[in-house]
């Protein structure tokens, strides 16, 4: 499933990127898969973020579009060990990149949202998911990304990417997403 | 908190029919084996107790149905309380003889006795000639013949079932020493949808699941509502306009406000025991702390300095300490401090992590969730940390909210897997546990006061 969508959306991407024959990526990056039904990342924010798979087909990654972004920094998302806020090199090489990107795109505002698995209680989560949200602004901001461009949102474990009841689900839900607004 | 033009008062019964002679229950004797449930020590065998139907002195049409059919009805409601409480095991209306008008207060005890109940309800339903209903209510112990209490109560029609809930919460106090609970309202978080993007509203109920509605249109996801302590206003968190929020609600007039004006995240607000403060929490930067405000509103006053997630605060029934949990230590604990933040100090040391305190009305316990071996429980532990109880054992329970009286917990239980949540109560004893019917899925219920 994953990989069949992979394919046919780098397909269309191409083909699109050949038709207009203009700035075209040497190489289409994956657009990032979420483990739910859409192909879109893993931000949730009750419809600001995650591009449908119109979006991603008709994915010409127009310059500080989401898409754009996803595919020059390479994931929108960060995650956390069990109850740890703390970046790891992972985390902070995602994290660079995507300050570059904002570099680049200056007029591009974001919102970081915050997310925890569901093994922790209603309210401590919301307060974990904002921590974690935060040590990713705190990186972008060392990196240059101005405060009153970022928007820090905690769902604590309101909005899991993944559903299961398993640690593979719960690694992927105890995320960070930085998310560009109108996809 | 007022409904409409309800006047639900206790009357002098002794105009209503013509009585036996005593105006109130004699006082067991000590000779005699008193007539009681014991709800404290552990189990005892439930109570068998009747509910026959309660008759009318003349069938009349009302709005809400003919006082034949609201007789029934009434004694299904006592009836279905009783039960509720784990502490009774009601017979009837259904099956049982009837009973006539004239013998509500002169009980035929030769036809009670030897159905084995212990005790007997009995009532009867009046119109009144302005529409009200007076709905009375009389409680006899079978083997001593005696009257135990009487109550009386007159009603607009549409409150009827109110008139019910009380009568079953007078059985209770009489029978049980402790004040009751049965009219009292829940209110809690519906849930429908998928678990990665449940749609959340908010709901409220009688204690019983009946006169439901939303209060909320599921737009924005909300949390944790929470009861003002005269029940007339609720706390709780909205997303709305994506800033994550408490906001106060006042449920007679719809009017709605921010508790605070915060360029942060609030949230895990509760109110004081008097009503005169709210508690909060606060996200700044990663950190969270615990901060008190007036319910009038003005500046918030900060309890909590610790670098770390302190959060889930809520006061003892005198409003001089609070409980609160803290990560201060490397994980969810509970601790105590003074009204003012002063004298922070941790009561939880059960080699586990635990959560969401919620102090009883009656001071002598703390009710918790504790996580621990992959699953959520509630429990209670006093407020020095001693005497530890877990009373349920599932993948997760969560958010314990507290029946006015101190007896009984309320908590949302979600399965694995699906996410899938719903309410269920539990006793002090952890032996009563029953799930409450909600029309969608529920979690972060909260319990009214006992209502006027």
């Amino acid at each position: 499933m994953r990989l069949k969508l992979l394919t046919h959306a780098a397909l269309a991407t191409a083909l699109i990127a050949s038709g207009c024959a203009k700035k075209k990526p040497k190489e289409v990056p994956a657009p990032p898969v979420a483990t739910g039904d859409a192909a879109g990342g893993s931000g949730t924010s009750d419809g600001t973020s995650g591009t449908g798979a119109d979006g991603t087909v008709g994915g010409a990654n127009l310059p500080g579009s989401r898409a754009d972004f996803i595919a020059r920094t390479g994931s929108d998302t960060i995650y956390f060990n069990t109850d740890k806020y703390e970046l790891d090199d992972a985390n902070r090489a995602t994290l660079d990149a995507q300050a570059a990107w904002l570099a680049a795109n200056a007029g591009v505002r974001v919102t970081i949202e915050g997310h925890a698995d569901e093994r922790g209680t209603r309210e401590y989560n919301l307060a974990l998911g904002d921590r974690r949200a935060n040590a990713a602004r705190n990186h972008l901001a060392a990196k240059g990304v101005s405060a009153d461009r970022m928007t820090v949102i905690s769902w604590g474990k309101e909005r899991p990417a993944a559903t299961g009841s398993d640690e593979q689900a719960w690694a992927q839900n105890r995320r960070s997403v930085t998310v560009i607004p109108g996809g | 908190m007022k409904i409409g033009t309800m006047r639900l008062g206790l009357l002098a019964l002794l105009f209503a029919i013509p009585a036996v002679a005593q105006e109130t229950a004699p006082p067991a004797t000590d000779d005699d084996a008193p007539l009681e449930v014991d709800i404290v020590g552990g189990i005892s065998e439930p109570m068998p107790i009747a509910v026959p139907v309660m008759p009318t002195p003349a069938a009349t049409p009302t709005a809400q149905g003919d006082t034949v059919s609201l007789g029934r009805q009434v004694a299904e409601i006592v009836s279905n309380d009783l039960r509720s409480s784990g502490l009774f095991t009601p017979v009837g209306p259904g099956g049982l003889p009837a009973v006539s008008f004239a013998q509500v207060t002169a009980p035929d005890l030769a036809t009670w006795r030897p159905m084995n109940a212990q005790a007997l309800v009995q009532g009867f339903v009046r119109a009144e000639g302005d529409g009200d209903l007076t709905i009375g209510c009389y409680l006899y112990d079978v083997s001593a013949g005696t009257e135990l209490t009487r109550q009386g109560f007159t009603v607009a029609p549409a409150n009827w079932r109110r008139a019910a809930h009380k009568c079953a919460d007078a059985i209770y106090a009489r029978l049980t020493g402790e004040t009751a609970y049965f009219d009292t309202r829940l209110v809690y978080v519906a849930e429908t949808g998928p678990k990665a993007k449940r749609v959340k509203r908010i709901a409220v109920m009688d204690s019983d699941g009946s006169n439901h509605r939303f209060l909320t249109t599921g737009q924005s996801t909300v949390l944790t509502p929470r009861f003002s302590p005269r029940g007339g206003q609720l706390v709780y968190m909205t997303y709305a306009d994506k800033l994550p929020r408490v906001y106060v609600l006042d449920l007679a007039s719809g009017r709605q406000r921010p508790l605070v004006a915060a360029q942060n995240m609030t949230f895990a607000a509760r109110y004081s025991p008097d009503g005169r403060n709210i508690l909060f929490s606060m996200a700044v930067a990663g950190n969270t702390d615990i901060y008190r405000v007036s319910a009038e509103g003005g500046q918030p006053q900060r309890l909590t300095n610790a670098p770390g997630i302190d959060t889930g605060g809520s006061y003892a029934p005198d409003g001089t300490r609070i409980v609160f949990e803290s990560d201060r230590g490397g994980s969810q604990q509970l601790y105590v401090m003074g009204g003012d933040g002063a004298n922070q100090r941790r009561i939880s040391f059960g080699g586990a992590a635990y959560a969401t305190p919620v102090w009883s009305p009656r001071g002598d316990v703390i009710a918790f969730t504790r996580i621990g071996g992959g699953r959520f429980r509630i429990g209670t532990m006093t407020p020095a940390g001693a005497g530890e109880k877990l009373l349920t054992e599932s993948w997760q329970d969560e958010g314990p909210s507290w029946a006015p009286n101190g007896r009984v917990i309320m908590f949302h239980r979600t399965a694995q897997g699906s996410g899938k949540a719903d309410l269920w109560s539990v006793d002090l004893t952890g032996v009563n546990e029953r799930r409450i019917p909600t029309p969608l899925d529920g979690s972060d219920p909260s319990w009214s006061p006992l209502l006027d």
